[in-house]
């Protein structure tokens, strides 16, 4: 099929515009182009293949990643929608099969519970620790520049014994 | 109680060092089986030779066996298979092929080219079973006990000395 396209420089804005609603009508979100009943499941769909990881190459959701077994969540999500299953089915689905890990967010659980709290803990551990030592260092310092009245006396008492070692000292 | 203190960074020091020989040699990469100790999902699906012939759960149940993954499409499966054949016809063990996401003419063509070492072969063309199982790439291979239940998932090849260490010694626990 040959297209014949004669531009005028006036029809330029029409011909973007009109590209625009071309392009934004496309799903640009998914590989294949998935069919849906409604704006609703179709976002539905971003939202959950943009939250569930892919087994294969894990540090992309199944909705970027193109390793086979993404493509395959991605069906299966799809088939899940169409028929009618919520979010919490649909997730549930994949974690019976693939364990906590296809999630992106884990889950707060026992097993779970060091990797949630660990870094508060330590972050508030590693405050305490830079504060007791910033503490500590200033208390140090005055003391030792203060000498006691006793010491005093001494150092006095020192200068005064032996003259010709030591400062000269002020009558 | 700050003396005690000062064994601190030892404590922590052996702990890691600990930890870290346990992960030496675990692939950080490998997902836990969560299928783990259920029985193998409910499936139907056509014999890889007999396309007519439907193959379901119940046909893997009586024996211990090993499910092995496979495809033409995965080199590391052309690898593992002489091993399959070894552990098949020497060691005398059940193993059930699972045609993942294949073309039932190559797979078959494969079987003849190289032998076929398994007692039954499944043709999961979709994929269908496999995702069923949490497999997410091939080859791998699971240990499914008498009762039907699966009992481990081996990611990757599956050599001598993986039969030694892992997979001999829990079909050996499952007994027969």
């Amino acid at each position: 099929m040959i297209v014949n396209l004669k531009i005028h420089l006036a029809s330029l804005p029409k011909l973007g515009l009109s590209m625009c609603l071309m392009l934004a009508s496309l799903n640009c979100f998914a590989i294949e182009p998935y069919e849906f009943p409604n704006e609703e499941t179709r976002d539905r769909f971003q939202q959950l293949t943009y939250e569930l990881r892919c087994p294969k190459c894990q540090n992309q959701n199944i909705a970027d990643s193109n390793a086979p077994i993404a493509q395959d969540l991605r069906r299966e999500v799809h088939r899940m929608l169409m028929e009618g299953n919520d979010n919490v089915e649909i997730v549930d689905f994949m974690v019976e099969r693939y364990g906590d890990f296809v999630m992106y967010r884990p889950p707060f659980s026992a097993q779970t519970f060091a990797l949630w709290t660990l870094p508060v803990v330590l972050a508030l551990l590693g405050i305490g620790l830079a504060v007791r030592m910033g503490r500590g260092r200033r208390s140090q310092t005055v003391e030792n520049d203060e000498l006691s009245g006793e010491e005093q006396e001494r150092l006095q008492a020192l200068l005064r014994q032996s003259p010709g070692s030591g400062p000269a000292r002020d009558s | 109680m700050k003396r005690a203190l000062l064994f601190l960074p030892l404590v922590l020091g052996a702990g890691l060092f600990f930890l870290f020989n346990q992960m030496l040699g675990h692939d950080p990469s490998e997902l836990q089986l969560a299928r783990k100790d259920q029985p193998v999902p409910v499936f139907s699906l056509p014999d890889l030779h007999q396309p007519d012939k439907l193959i379901t759960e119940a046909d893997l149940k009586g024996r211990p066996m090993l499910v092995n993954v496979w495809a033409t499409w995965c080199p590391s499966c052309r690898v593992e298979h002489p091993y399959l054949l070894k552990l098949a016809r020497e060691y005398g063990v059940t193993i059930v092929g699972l045609n993942y996401k294949d073309e039932r003419e190559a797979a078959l063509r494969w079987l003849v080219e190289l032998e076929d070492p398994y007692a039954i072969s499944v043709f999961d063309e979709e994929g269908r079973l496999g995702l069923d199982l949490g497999v997410y790439g091939a080859p791998e291979t699971y240990v499914i006990d008498a009762g039907g239940v699966i009992r481990y998932r081996h990611v990757g090849v599956v050599d001598e000395k993986v039969w030694q260490t892992v997979l001999a010694p829990l079909i050996e626990s499952f007994g027969s």
